[in-house]
Formats: structure tokens, sequence, C-alpha cells
């Protein structure tokens, strides 16, 4: 074990390998490797500014677009200023599904492979690497877009008088529907790449994740039976994940927040768990 | 020495034609040998057929259940059909009529001094209430006036002047036409005139302001009219809905409403002798909101009827009895098959770049715009043709089955029907080359199937699933490419129905064609542009 990282800052100093050394790659070196080409690609910088860019882009025109006229007029302020992330997962799902099948489009998979031979150390510095930098830009987003609710709100009738206090993040409620839109969109990312690695394509990859995410309010919306709606309502990953931006009415709910978040997390756990048992054991 | 003579080589193989139609075919070549997009394109029809069977059958319709369960039914027994009208459209037809048959041609004319109203805010009242609890007023289309009609089976062909809330002067035929007379309203200070003449199949409308002066306000032709028919005064009053946005999306609130007519200077005109007047309640209890049937009544005192009815006679708008659903919502599998096509689509374009087949293709057809023109044929043809099987067969197979599961779906003219499938089939051709042409302009794929899907899909979702608010929603399904869904409508607005116009309620701001004109602009621009791209980057 110290042999190990006396090696390992051996290597860092001389800045090369030292010859005849062999050494199994340990998850930090994985972490540095998988760092690098992220960050190397063009596209990385600009779709982490695009997820949160997006995000406070459509949640301040849903703050803008949405008034209160009367008192308790049915509106949860938490979740109109908190829209974008409908968006921003759209990008999340292309940065995640980028940073797998990307290294499939180019062959660079077989190098990475022969470089660092245990693929699940890979996976999970992948992971790791990108829900990391979800999580940076989703927080960004997500405070862009409360701020933004703060600021316009109670503008648009959303007052003490009708109500609604300004949305604070020193308010519990508010404080879960935003870190957990934050969860939301780092657990999108998870879903994405356990499907990535599992398609391997990226087209087609996208396509899953986004119909995955998207149809599930298109047909419930189609479902005339309450119960099958509210069965969709409650295990479809993106209708019970954004359950988390909930802060009124709650009871009403088809599902709770945190519950709600907890099935995405299911999802993307099931999602992570097949793909890298996929990874596992099929050729690269 | 003799110099020999050095033909340069010609290759005996005759040089291969150059035109479109060698272009097209090495395109159709590209795409079917792919066996990824063939099974994507066959992917794109299952889903849209199954996710349509999917919501047809899903939905299990329980009614008429006694509180102890005993009575319970389900499925296709508790299905309720509305009656239909002369044209095969389901019609709201409940009114109270006060009649007396009219054999052969003649008129009816009257003096209509007053039209008030009652509603309810709270939902039906109790049976044995009375009218305690309603609040007065009248709603916008409450109608007190004449009628001649085939007879008193609902849904049978008519003509009518009517007196409405607030409308004015209404001459309403055949359920769905209707044509605005004197803009005023009914008062005892200042009456309305009313007539009806029939002569044949034809029968004209007309008002006054003082019974001598009289205006014809349009006239109907209500075919196969019998000789005899049933004429007399009418009264009924719409719903009175109340939509407010709440929690995850608008709910309605509401109630059942009355409306009462005074009516004089009765006459009419025949070749046979007047008979007595009859009070019927037209319409089964459920339709003409069965709490109000107590209420309805009429008086005959002096020449003076009173005459008290609810309901409507109109189009039913997706208002009636029991489940019902418009006829498109066995297209919602289309999203899914869109996603499939819009996927096949960029890789089309984007599998060359990542291969470098793009550079052999550019190589053996150099005129790049004639290959982008040959690549957006075939994938368009081919994505119409996913379509139009899908289409063909999710809309009727799926409202068959949701038919037999005790839904009641709203018929449409075959007209509609066709625009339905072949407008579905023509959305999944364009926003293929839409998915094409951004293809092109990328050259990756995931990002091009990320904004052609979140263009098309995003906007709906937004929209019909209720997260932003009505103005907003109109707005997106007008300027999106989402608006193409209007070619999906199978509803018919009418100015003379009060409902919820929403995309949400199966409404859209544009009018089919226009909204799919929409998609093809943002397709036609993004075609522009990716031939641009194209010819001026290297491959």
């Amino acid at each position: 074990m110290s042999r190990m990282s006396n090696l390992s800052r051996m290597s860092r100093l001389s800045g090369a390998k030292p010859r005849g050394a062999l050494r199994a790659s340990s998850l930090r070196d994985a972490l540095h490797a998988e760092w690098t080409k992220l960050r190397t690609l063009p596209g990385t910088i600009w779709l982490v500014l695009a997820i949160a860019g997006l995000t406070v882009a459509v949640s301040a025109m849903s703050v803008a677009a949405t008034t209160c006229l009367d008192a308790e007029c049915g509106r949860d302020p938490a979740k109109v200023s908190l829209t974008g992330v409908y968006l921003g997962q759209a990008a999340v799902a292309i940065l995640a599904v980028l940073a797998v099948s990307g290294e499939y489009s180019t062959g660079m998979v077989r190098v990475t492979f022969a470089a660092m031979p245990r693929r699940l150390t890979v996976f999970a510095a992948k992971a790791a690497l990108v829900s990391g930098l979800t999580l940076l830009s989703g927080a960004v987003a997500v405070f862009g877009s409360v701020l933004i609710g703060r600021l316009v709100m109670p503008g648009k009738g959303f007052t003490v008088t009708h109500g609604y206090p300004p949305l604070s993040l020193a308010d519990g409620p508010v404080l879960r529907a935003a870190s957990g839109s934050a969860l939301y969109l780092v657990l999108i990312a998870l879903l994405s790449l356990g499907i990535a690695t599992l398609v391997r394509e990226s087209a087609t990859a996208i396509g899953i994740v986004l119909g995955l995410l998207y149809l599930s309010p298109v047909i419930a919306q189609a479902v005339s039976d309450p119960h099958w709606h509210r069965r969709l309502e409650r295990y479809t990953p993106m209708s019970a994940g954004l359950a988390v931006q909930a802060t009124r009415n709650l009871a009403n709910l088809p599902i709770g927040p945190w519950e709600g978040l907890g099935v995405l997390a299911a999802w993307a756990g099931g999602a992570v768990l097949v793909g890298g048992l996929a990874l596992h054991l099929r050729d690269a | 020495m003799s110099t020999t003579e050095i033909t340069p080589y010609r290759s005996t193989v005759r040089p291969g034609r150059n035109g479109f139609a060698q272009l097209l075919r090495a395109e159709w070549t590209k795409l079917r040998t792919v066996r990824g997009w063939t099974i994507g394109l066959v992917i794109a029809v299952l889903l849209t057929v199954g996710l349509g069977v999917l919501v047809a059958v899903g939905g299990s319709i329980v009614c008429g259940s006694n509180p102890d369960g005993s009575d319970s039914k389900s499925g296709a027994a508790c299905r309720q059909n509305p009656p239909l009208g002369p044209d095969g459209e389901a019609v709201s037809d409940s009114f109270y009529f006060v009649h007396q048959p009219l054999t052969g041609d003649g008129s009816i004319t009257v003096r209509v001094t007053s039209l008030t109203g009652l509603y309810s805010t709270h939902g039906a009242i109790q049976p044995d209430a009375g009218t305690a609890g309603l609040t007065p007023g009248t709603q916008p289309w409450t109608k007190a006036g004449i009628i001649i009609k085939q007879n008193t089976t609902q849904g049978s062909a008519y003509a009518a002047m009517a007196v409405t809330g607030s409308n004015g002067v209404r001459m309403q035929y055949n359920y769905s036409h209707d044509i605005a007379g004197d803009s005023g309203t009914a008062t005892a200070t200042s009456p309305q005139w009313l007539r009806l003449t029939r002569s044949g199949d034809t029968v004209s409308g007309y008002d006054s302001r003082d019974g001598v002066h009289w205006t014809q306000v349009g006239t109907a032709t209500l075919a196969g009219l019998p000789s005899t028919v049933q004429v007399g005064l009418f009264t009924t009053s719409p719903g009175y809905t109340v939509t407010s946005d709440s929690f995850g999306g608008g709910s309605s609130t509401g109630g059942p409403t009355l409306g009462t007519g005074t009516f004089d200077n009765v006459a009419l005109q025949s070749s046979s002798p007047a008979g007595a007047w009859t009070g019927s309640a037209i319409g089964d209890d459920s339709a003409r909101a069965l709490s109000m049937a107590q209420n309805e009544q009429f008086q005959q005192t002096d020449g003076t009827f009173t005459v008290t009815g609810s309901g409507d006679i109109a189009p039913a708008g997706g208002q009636g009895p029991g489940a019902q659903r418009a006829a498109e919502e066995s297209l919602v599998g289309v999203f899914a098959g869109l996603i499939a096509v819009i996927v096949v689509a960029a890789m089309f374009i984007t599998a060359e770049y990542r291969r470098g087949l793009i550079r052999i293709t550019l190589a053996a057809s150099p005129r790049r715009g004639r290959m982008l023109a040959a690549k957006t044929t075939v994938i368009g043809v081919v994505a119409f043709v996913t379509g139009l099987i899908a289409a063909a067969v999710a809309l009727p197979l799926g409202n068959h089955m949701a038919y037999n599961h005790g839904t009641y779906v709203l018929p449409i003219p075959a007209t509609t029907e066709l625009r339905l499938i072949v407008g579905t089939a023509a959305m999944f051709a364009v926003v293929a080359v839409l998915a094409l042409a951004v293809g092109t302009l990328f050259r990756r794929s995931t990002a091009a199937v990320t904004l052609v899907i979140v263009a098309i899909v995003l906007p709906y979702i937004l929209a019909v699933a209720e997260v932003l608010p009505g103005g907003t929603a109109q707005w997106l399904t007008r300027l999106t490419p989402a608006a193409a869904f209007a070619v999906q409508q199978s509803l018919v607005p009418y100015p003379q129905v009060t409902a919820t116009y929403t995309p949400a309620n199966g409404y859209f701001p544009l009018s089919p064609w226009a909204g799919f004109g929409v998609l093809c602009a943002y397709a036609a621009v993004a075609l522009g542009l990716a031939f641009l791209r194209l010819r001026r980057r290297d491959a």
C-alpha cells in the first residue's frame, strides 16, 4: 500500500511512469485520466454552461409567464421558478451520454481499457466526474432559478397578502425543492450514463433517455383511468423525480417529495447496475 | 524503329449514369442495409401502435356502483352513447319543449319579453332542494325561443330562433350552425319578436323589434324533413363552469343552470287547425343535469307562456355522459414513434461523418446539394411510410379497443380521420427531415437528436401537461415545432359552446394545416442552413 502510493508520488514527480513498474490502476488514476478526457473535450464546458444557462432561462420564462391574481391562487412558486429543470436535464443527458458513447464512437474505449483494464473502476470514475460536474452546474442553475423567482415573483402577485412569502432557501420546503432539483439532475446524469453504457450508440442512448423522461407526462395526460394516471405519476422517472419540487399541497401529491426522488434514484441505480454489468461482461 | 502508338487506357466498363435517380438509389441502399435503422423504424411503428393500444385498454372504467358495491358495472357496460346529430357528430340535445305537431308548411311567431336564469356554483343540487341555493343570472348561451324540430327524439334535425343570455338573437340549426341576428336582449320594455317559417325542406328565421318590421336572419335547409314536425317554444341553459389554475394543472368547477323564458303573442299559422300545447323535457336525465329536472316546467296563462329548462342544443364538444374521448388520443404513441424516427434520421447523416463515409459519398457525388436532396427525399419518404403505417393501424385499433372498454370515442367525419392519419404521416416525414438537417448542421448525433426531441416534445409537455399557465401554453403551441400537433386535432371549437379551448383539452390555437406549416417552416430553415454549411465547410 505504502509502496503503491510512493510509486504514484514518484510518477507524479518525474512526470513519467517508472519503467517496468506494473501496478493496478487505482480509482485515483482512473479519476485523473477521466478528468483529463472530460475537460479537454471542447463540448464539456459548453454543456456545463448549457445546463445552468438553459435551466435559468426556462425558469425565468416560466416565472415571467405566471401571475397570481388572488389569494392562494393555486400556484406553487418554488415549482414555477424551477421549471427550467425540464430543459436543463436534456443538457445533463447529453453530457452523460457523450462521456460514455463518445469513447465508443471514436474507438478510444479500447485504449482506455488497455490502459486501465479494470472497467468498473473506469466506470465509477466516469460516474463520479459526470455527477460532480452536473452537481456543480445544477447547483448554479437551481440557485439562479430560485434567485430569479425571489426577485421577480413578488411583482407578479406572489405577495405576502396572497399567502406567498418571498422564496428563500432558509425556508425548509424551498430548500428541499432547490437541493432536490440539483440532486434530480445528478440522478438524471447517472440514469443517462447507465443507459449509454448499455446501448453504447450515442444517438440511440439519448433517444431512449429523452423518451423515458419526456413520454411519461404525455402518456399520463392521455390515460383517463385515475389509477393508471396515478401509477404513471408515481413510478415514471421524471414525474416522480420532479415531485421533489413541490412545496405546497403535499397531501394531494401522487407521491411525496423525497419518495419521488427515491423512485428516480431506483431508476438511476438500476440503469447504472445494468450498464456496469454489461460493461463488465461484454467485449468493448 | 517504329513508334508504337500508345493509347491511353480506357475502361471497357460503361460509365455509370450520374443522375438523381442513382443518387436516390445509393441513399436508399445505405438506409435499408443498416440493420439498426430498419429496427429503429419498426420500433417506431410498434411504439406508436403499442402505446395507443395501451392507453386505450389501460383504463378500467367503473360506474354505477351502489355504496355496498353490489351494482357496480365496468368496461363496455358503462359506455353511454351521446345522441348523434344529422351530420353524425355527437351532440347535446336537452331542453324543455312546449310543442304541438305542424303538418305541411306554416310558421310560428312569438314575442319574448324576458329571459332569466339561475345557476349553481357548487355542482349538482339536491333532488328536493328546488331552486334554493341557486344564484340568479343567465349564462352567455342560455336560450329561449322557438324551434321547428323533426321529432322529439334527441339528435333529430331542427331549426331554431332564440334570444340568448348575452349573445343577442341567434338562428341555430342542426347543432353546428349558428347565425347572429339582432344583438339586443329581451325585456318587458324592449321585447324581441321571433318567427320561423317552414316551406318544404327550408326553414327561414326572422327577428323584429316591433312585430311589424321583420329582418331575415338566415335560412336553413333541413334535408329530408318529414311532412309533420314538432313546432313550439323552448328554453335551455348550459352548465356553468369556472376554470381555475391550481396545483399541477387547471381544474373546473361549476354546476347545472336553469333558464326561464317568458313568451306572449304566440301565433301559429298552418293549414291544419292549431292543437293544444304539450310540455316535454327532451333528453334523458343524465344529460339534462338530473338535479335540475325537478325545476323544469311550463305555465300558460292568458296567452303568456313561461318555460323553464336546462341543458343545451349544440355540438357536444367532448362534454357528455360517461367517459368520452377524442379520436386522436389513440395517437399518443406518436411521440414515442417520433423519437425513434428522429434517432434514425439524425444518424442517417451523422453516421457518415463518424465513419468517414461522407468523403466517399461526396467523391462519388460531388454536388453536395444534390446529395442532401437525395438524403432528404429518401428519409422523408421512408418516415412518411412509417408514420402512415403506424397511424393507420393505431387510430382505428386504439379507438375500437377504447370503445369496447367503455369509453365513447367521439365520432369524426371520414375526411377528418384521413387528415389525422395522413397528417401524422406527414409529421413523421417533416420531423425526419428536420432531424436530418440538424444532424447535417451539427455532424454530431447526440446534439442533433436532443435538439429535435426537445424542440418537438418539450413545448407540448409544458403546454399540455399544464406546467405553464394557459396564455403561455397557447404561444408555445403557436410558435414552436409542437404547433404541428394541431394536425391531430379532431375536436372542432364552436363559438356557441362555452368550453375551455386550450391545448390541454385538445384544442390548438392554430388550424391543423397552419400548425403543421410551422413545423415545415422550421424544417425548411434548418435544411437551408444545412445546405449552406455543407457547401461551405470541408467534409
